[in-house]
């Protein structure tokens, strides 16, 4: 399906995800993170510039890859997304939710 | 004489010594297989213990009871797999040269790996129902206790059996009720998903089912610790959940000896191509069961198809053929509901579990995704089939090794 995030038309899933990476930019993710009252640090675009690139390399995700990176620990994580704190990253980074679990 | 090594004698290394003891030229190849321990124990089972549905010796018996004559069983300990110079060294400091090597060593709980876990309270008010040890503990503090919070928690994914922690808070409910003491117990399930299972339709009946049998659900619940003085587990958002009782699925991991091997991820699993089951680095290792990282249930059953599968692959690759990539992640596991029920579930990596028929389209006799005593009857006959034809690694009948999707609902 289509939504309008910061005036643009971009593809998402039902649980509102972009399907296409391609399609995002910063202000994209600055709407997507205010839907999730968060307003975005120099900190939180580190983060999100990480999981962009672990995305990129078809790397996995998950919350103990995550604490274990050198880029935040999962307290710090959940301070800057809080409540669940990779579905709220993916989501505002762009990328799928990851589906760390079978 | 070439030699093919298997490592570990549970459900998977064990249905490989079977099928491949048929299969392979008994003059030409010699089979081995290593464990360190004596017993061998059907670990669905510690499922039942901690309710007195099963005492110990339904669920434990003798390795060797289980390896075909033809191959020799090595009862030692694993120092390390040197996968470069093709051995295998044991820490009593012998070496064993293989041509195949078969990695069959399981997963296992690593409550040390979060804080407070492993503490004053474990096996006093902290359980865990993943090991023989735990489950019988458990069983002995259920058998008097008088009730107050009951939690049951997941720590994070991937786990043995992603359903035994929701049977056990349905086993957990009939079992109280039984005792008519439910009414003096409340059920917590604390999960680190965002429902009660990993694929939406089956999450949504069972979701259902918690609901109806008033067990609380808690989700997207990543634990930072256990606070033993005050009883709670704490996570990291700073959530807090007390308990009177917390049976916990701590941790799974791979085996040690793969760690010190330098051959697992983060978790101590194989990195495992997922259709052919050979190892992603080396192309004489074939990676079977819990121990492979493959995005597929860490069950027996799942074990049981791949097993089948593999052995046709191990046959490939011995006379220089090319692998069959043909293993499609299914899937088949009973879910005890209580009372008396259970549902059944038939999956793979596309396709996830619906409703319908199995295993005869629109026959059944067993109902996939609803509750039935027949599922329940196919859940305890299942200890029988075990023992009895999985092991010895007969093919049971009308159960592909690839899951069929005739008789389910897709939409």
């Amino acid at each position: 399906m289509e939504k309008i995030i910061a005036g643009k038309s971009v593809a998402v899933n039902e649980e509102g995800y972009l399907t296409d990476f391609k399609q995002w930019d910063e202000s994209i993710a600055k709407e997507l993170a205010a839907e999730a009252e968060i307003s975005l640090t120099p900190r939180h675009w580190e983060v999100l510039t990480y999981l962009q690139t672990e995305f990129k390399n078809e790397v996995p995700l998950s919350i103990r890859k995550i604490g274990k990176s050198g880029v935040v620990d999962i307290k710090e994580f959940y301070q800057l997304f809080p409540k669940a704190p990779l579905k709220t990253a993916t989501k505002i980074a762009g990328i799928p939710k990851p589906a760390s679990c079978i | 004489m070439k030699h093919l090594v298997i490592l570990g004698a549970g459900t998977a290394g064990t249905m490989m010594a079977n099928h491949l003891s048929h299969q392979l030229e008994k003059n030409d190849w010699k089979i081995s297989i290593v464990d360190e321990r004596k017993e061998h124990h059907y670990q669905p089972g510690y499922l039942f213990l901690p309710f007195d549905i099963y005492s110990p010796s339904d669920i434990i018996k003798s390795i060797d009871e289980f390896i075909p004559k033809n191959a020799e069983l090595i009862r030692g300990s694993i120092n390390k797999i040197a996968p470069k110079e093709n051995k295998v060294h044991m820490e009593d400091g012998s070496e064993l040269n293989y041509d195949v090597l078969i990695i069959a060593t399981g997963a296992k709980i690593a409550p040390e790996e979060t804080e407070g876990m492993k503490g004053i309270e474990w096996q006093k008010s902290v359980f865990d129902f993943y090991t023989f040890e735990g489950s019988l503990a458990l069983r002995n503090k259920l058998r008097d206790w008088q009730g107050g919070k009951l939690v049951v928690h997941i720590t994070e994914m991937p786990i043995k059996c992603p359903v035994a922690p929701l049977e056990f808070a349905f086993l957990a409910d009939s079992f109280f009720k039984h005792k008519h003491m439910r009414d003096k117990v409340e059920i917590t399930y604390v999960t680190p998903l965002s429902g009660a299972f990993t694929k939406p339709k089956a999450t949504e009946a069972l979701e259902h089912l918690l609901k109806e049998k008033n067990i609380n659900i808690e989700s997207d619940f990543a634990i930072e610790h256990v606070n033993n003085e005050n009883k709670t587990i704490v996570d990291y958002g700073g959530r807090v959940i007390p308990f009177d009782i917390l049976v916990t699925v701590p941790t799974n991991k791979g085996d040690e000896m793969i760690e010190r091997s330098g051959m697992g991820d983060d978790l101590n699993y194989v990195p495992t191509h997922k259709a052919t089951l050979q190892s992603k680095e080396y192309a004489n290792i074939f990676v079977l069961g819990d121990a492979s990282n493959i995005p597929a249930s860490k069950a027996g059953s799942v074990a049981h198809f791949e097993a089948e599968i593999l052995t046709d692959n191990i046959l490939h690759y011995i006379n220089g053929e090319p692998l069959k990539e043909e293993f499609d992640g299914h899937a088949n596991c009973f879910i005890e509901t209580g009372n008396g029920k259970a549902l059944l579930i038939d999956f793979n990596y596309t396709h996830e579990p619906v409703e319908g028929s199995f295993p005869f389209a629109g026959i059944g006799p067993l109902r996939l995704l609803k509750e039935s005593r027949m599922n329940h009857m196919g859940k305890l006959a299942f200890r029988w089939i075990y023992w009895n034809v999985l092991l010895k690694g007969t093919h049971i009948p009308f159960v592909s090794a690839t899951m069929s999707e005739s008789g389910k609902h897709y939409n």
